[in-house]
């Protein structure tokens, strides 16, 4: 049941929060905060009792939790969760997450108090049910459904565009771009369920029994595109990125910190649980397209990113990039590699949202995000820059960041595999250097566009940042409780990408 | 009277329950004109009708005669049908209450097209499903033009009964030359005769015509083009029953001709068929996406809807019956909650001298902040509309999708993605308006008291068995299933 409730209290803490509006702005906000920890101390209490160094036996899932109950017999559809080391760390930077976001809102919502954290709870609920569902119905149901309120957030609190572009514009486009890929997915999930019904006479969607499906070559690899370009969207890859900087630019602050802490994440997780051991030997054909794709991205998000005026688009843009190193260390589906990807997950969220809540912070002061009346805030603000630097530092990945320990794990893991892409993967990280420096230069050194010292830090917003630089710098030396905990789920999705290079390097 | 006779009395008897309720409301309303009374005799006949209804299924099939069947299919039909005509009533009891004319004489019609429905949802034979349509429509003309003195209403009415006379010409045409040419009205007896000789171009054209006649009224492209003009200039609680009950009945007609008669043999006809269903989908979706008045973009979005149905159509097999129940089923409950709200926002009646209703978009902005319930049920119906998780209409489209990959049809999939995709865009803009703060702006309100009269609490009923059934599908499907498969 533990692993209902953790679905479940976020839907009920945002119901709450929506009534609470009655009493007050104060009562939702804490009833929020209050909700998230609980979510947050949960996990925390399941990390600690449980173990997951489990060896993994073969290809089967170890599933520390597992819940299931009938659904929709029809269909042989289940409500089915289930937890592993992998599951657990997203779910808890998600309590992590949600806590902040909530915190970073605190003076930035002022309108519709009660109906902002409805939205912002309820998408902590979706995407705590993406990660907990090993039903590919019930999956596909918590992915489509976050889409709903991250719109709410976009299109009724987010700001109006640097360059006129409105929030409602954005909120749509970033819908419209996940509705339909999603809806590519549930065709495939569909093609699955129904070529396992042709072999074995069952409707299934559990992902144990799905795990086995015959397919012919062609199917799987239609199938695998399928669950690829959902997945990809949100990621995102290079050329279906298009809702990203927009989203950003226009989200609150709260919306950006869950949009590239959490739900981009839900894509790595989808590929790392669903599209590489559903089809495991189409995937490894796929390898090189994927990344091939991961390095554009990494390219061109950097590059873009270099070129931004607006704050938001320009982490954003970072986002993009970083993601690129996602994709590549999936892709390269050696142990190493896998464990980089989730430390760099877990690193990115950190410094992604470090950055967007800096920016939210300076929007606060400034009224602007446009990078051209910044300059100079090094003297005007006090305490906030340096927590910038640390950040900026973080995001360009040196050492002692839990960044560096995720991109070289990951590096050094796809260089057996695939060693060109890694050299020029390397040379991503010279850009990164780039657009970091461009940052601080343009934001807080140079000429100052004025004088008047601007609000320092307050202690909310001091102890929000330090807490974020204390992780970053706590998994940047020492990750270890990260790569055990997901040691087993990733040996797992290793033993399947290896039985599939066996097996087609036995048909060759 | 003899056993069998006994059976198809009973069988039959919502439909006659129905009849009798009209004779009723009619000496009623000759005695004394009580708006109030008169919706409840109304009312208490549909429920005693849905009663029957529902105590007749331990029958089992039963034949009426040569020319009726009432059978699981016809009952499913019935009992939404049914259920549409109390909603319709609930609705039409609150709107026309600020109306000046002669009210009573709405829920009359409203009866006899219920009656026309229920005969259409049984019919085996064209003479049935030319009455049942005719039933159905004539009463729709009154109903549609209700409210004269506002120039949209009488554009309605007029428009859907000029080109209605238009289709009925290709329906009997239609049944003319298949007549001439197999000598027989039943639905079975043509299919054989299709099957023998179904290259015959009299019969094919024959056939062609009858799809013409029927596909106007389900608005499928390019028999559309009365819809957003209807939808636009109909009361509320009119627009709502040609929405709901008026478009199940037929297009069960339909299904029934498709599962006897018509199963056309030739692929050449699932590829047309396929063919129309895309360009329905597309169409109707491509023109909601810039209207500025909502109850023409429903309008559109009804088109778009039986676009997707269709695809159960082409299919005609496996999952097929069973996705048209269950999509039936969602597509009904979400336009009641989208018209209702439409409607009770409009009540009472209004004259204006243009179109009374408020269809205009930005009467319906920031309404959260003045009716937040009344907008979470207009949301929770757009939401369903676009097929969001959680909400019925997933499962209707999730049908949709299974059947065409279990045929392998993957254009047609193709398509529902790409409609619904440019769908999701006017949804998501009718939501957001919603919500939206402009102070200034014109505004319409539902009454304060919306939620404890009849009609508003049909709507919140509707809009709970949104999110119920999106939450556990299981008891919606498991009927329909039992139906089918039946």
């Amino acid at each position: 049941m533990t692993l209902v409730w953790l679905i479940l209290i976020p839907f009920i803490g945002g119901l709450l929060c929506w009534q609470a509006e009655r009493f007050g702005d104060r009562a939702p906000r804490w009833i929020a905060l209050g909700t998230m920890l609980l979510e947050l101390v949960m996990v925390l209490g399941l990390w600690v009792s449980s173990d997951f160094s489990l060896p993994a036996q073969g290809a089967t899932n170890a599933w520390t939790l597992e819940w299931q109950a009938d659904w929709i017999p029809r269909f042989g559809i289940q409500v089915h969760l289930a937890i592993d080391g992998l599951s657990l760390l997203m779910i808890a930077l998600t309590g992590l997450l949600g806590a902040m976001a909530v915190v970073c809102s605190w003076k930035e919502i002022v309108r519709r108090v009660g109906f902002f954290h409805l939205n912002l709870l309820w998408i902590l609920g979706g995407v705590v049910g993406v990660f907990l569902a090993i039903d590919l119905f019930l999956f596909f149901l918590f992915w489509e459904m976050m889409l709903v309120p991250m719109y709410f957030l976009i299109a009724l609190w987010g700001h109006s565009g640097s360059q006129g572009s409105s929030r409602i514009g954005a909120a749509t486009k970033f819908f419209i771009y996940t509705q339909a890929s999603g809806l590519l997915m549930l065709i495939a999930i569909l093609g699955l369920v129904f070529a396992h019904h042709a072999a074995t006479g069952d409707y299934t969607f559990a992902y144990a029994d799905l795990l086995n499906t015959p397919l012919s070559e062609t199917t799987a690899w239609w199938l695998m595109l399928g669950f690829f370009v959902a997945f990809a969207v949100k990621l995102p890859v290079v050329p279906l990125h298009g809702w990203l900087p927009d989203a950003h630019a226009q989200a609150p602050t709260a919306g950006s910190v869950d949009l590239a802490g959490i739900l981009l994440k839900t894509a790595a997780y989808g590929m790392l649980r669903f599209a590489l051991p559903l089809f495991p030997e189409a995937s490894q054909a796929f390898a090189p397209v994927a990344m091939t794709l991961g390095l554009i991205g990494i390219f061109y998000g950097a590059i873009l990113a270099c070129g931004q005026r607006d704050l938001k688009r320009l982490i954003a843009y970072t986002s993009i990039s970083h993601m690129g190193f996602v994709l590549i260390g999936i892709y390269a589906g050696t142990e190493l590699a896998l464990q980089g990807v989730v430390a760099l997950m877990v690193a990115h969220a950190f410094s992604a949202a470090g950055l967007f809540i800096l920016s939210g912070q300076l929007y606060e002061r400034l009224h602007t995000r446009d990078m051209r009346q910044m300059g100079g805030l090094w003297g005007r603000i006090r305490g906030l820059p340096g927590f910038a630097l640390v950040f900026v530092a973080a995001s360009l990945g040196l050492p002692g960041t839990a960044n560096f320990v995720g991109e070289f794990m990951v590096m050094f893991g796809a260089f057996g595999v695939a060693p060109w892409v890694v050299v020029i993967a390397s040379a991503g990280l010279i850009l990164a250097a780039v657009y970091s420096l461009f940052i601080m230069q343009r934001v807080y050194y140079g000429p100052p566009a004025e004088e008047t010292p601007l609000a320092g830090l307050d202690r909310r917003e001091t102890v929000l940042l330090f807490g974020i630089v204390a992780l970053v710098v706590f998994f940047g030396i020492y990750p270890q409780p990260l790569l055990d905990t997901s040691a087993g789920a990733m040996q797992v999705v290793q033993h399947s990408v290896q039985q599939a290079g066996a097996m087609m390097g036995g048909s060759q | 009277m003899s056993h069998a006779a006994m059976m198809a009395l009973m069988a039959i008897s919502p439909l006659i329950l129905v009849c009798l309720t009209v004779i009723v409301v009619m000496l009623s309303i000759a005695w004394k004109r009580n708006h109030t009374l008169n919706a409840i005799v109304t009312a208490v006949g549909l429920n005693v009708a849905l009663l029957a209804l529902l105590f007749g299924w331990s029958l089992g099939p039963v034949d009426v005669t040569s020319v009726l069947v009432v059978d699981d299919l016809s009952r499913f039909g019935a009992v939404l049908v049914l259920m549409s005509t109390l909603a319709c009533v609930t609705l039409a009891h609150h709107y026309l209450e600020g109306y000046e004319g002669p009210r009573d004489e709405f829920y009359l019609l409203l009866l006899s097209a219920a009656a026309g429905g229920l005969v259409l949802v049984s019919a085996r034979h064209m003479t049935t499903l030319f009455f049942g349509i005719e039933l159905l429509s004539m009463p729709l003309f009154g109903m549609l033009a209700y409210t004269f003195r506002d120039r949209g209403a009488l554009e309605s009415g007029i428009k859907y009964m000029v080109l209605s006379a238009a289709a009925t010409a290709f329906l009997l045409f239609g049944m003319a030359l298949l007549y001439a040419v197999t000598g027989t009205l039943d639905f079975a007896e043509l299919g054989e005769a299709l099957s023998v000789s179904g290259n015959d171009p009299w019969l094919l054209a024959g056939a062609g015509m009858l799809l013409v006649g029927l596909a106007f009224k389900l608005s499928i492209v390019p028999f559309h083009l009365w819809t957003p003009d209807v939808y636009q200039g109909g009361p509320g609680p009119a627009t709502t029953f040609l929405a709901t009950a008026s478009k199940v009945a037929v297009f069960l007609v339909l299904l029934r001709l498709f599962q006897s008669t018509l199963a056309f043999h030739e692929n050449w006809w699932h590829d047309l068929l396929a063919v129309i269903a895309v360009i329905t989908m597309l169409v109707g979706n491509l023109l909601a996406l810039t209207q500025n008045d909502l109850k023409r973009l429903l309008g559109y979005s009804s088109i778009a809807h039986f676009g997707y149905l269709l695809v159960a159509l082409v299919v005609n097999e496996g999952l097929a019956v069973e996705t048209v129940g269950v999509y039936l089923v969602t597509y009904v409950l979400t336009t009641l909650g989208a018209f209702g709200v439409v409607t009770l926002v409009s009540s009472p009646y209004v004259a204006t001298g243009g179109t009374a209703d408020a269809s205009p978009l930005h009467h319906y902005r920031g309404l959260f902040w003045r009716r937040p319930y009344l907008t979470a049920v207009m949301t929770v119906s757009m939401l369903s509309l676009a097929g969001i998780p959680f909400t019925a209409g997933f499962i209707g489209k999730f049908y949709i999708i299974a059947v065409g990959v279990e045929a392998h049809r993957w254009w047609l999939v193709g398509s529902v993605v790409v409609g619904s995709a440019i769908g999701l865009y006017y949804y998501l803009r009718v939501m957001v308006t919603l919500f939206l703060h402009e102070p200034g702006m014109q505004r319409r309100d539902a009454r304060h008291d919306w939620a404890e009269r009849a009609g508003g609490m049909v709507v919140l009923g509707v809009a709970t068995l949104i999110i119920l059934l999106g939450l556990y599908p299981t008891p919606m499907i498991d009927w329909v299933s039992w139906v089918a498969g039946s």
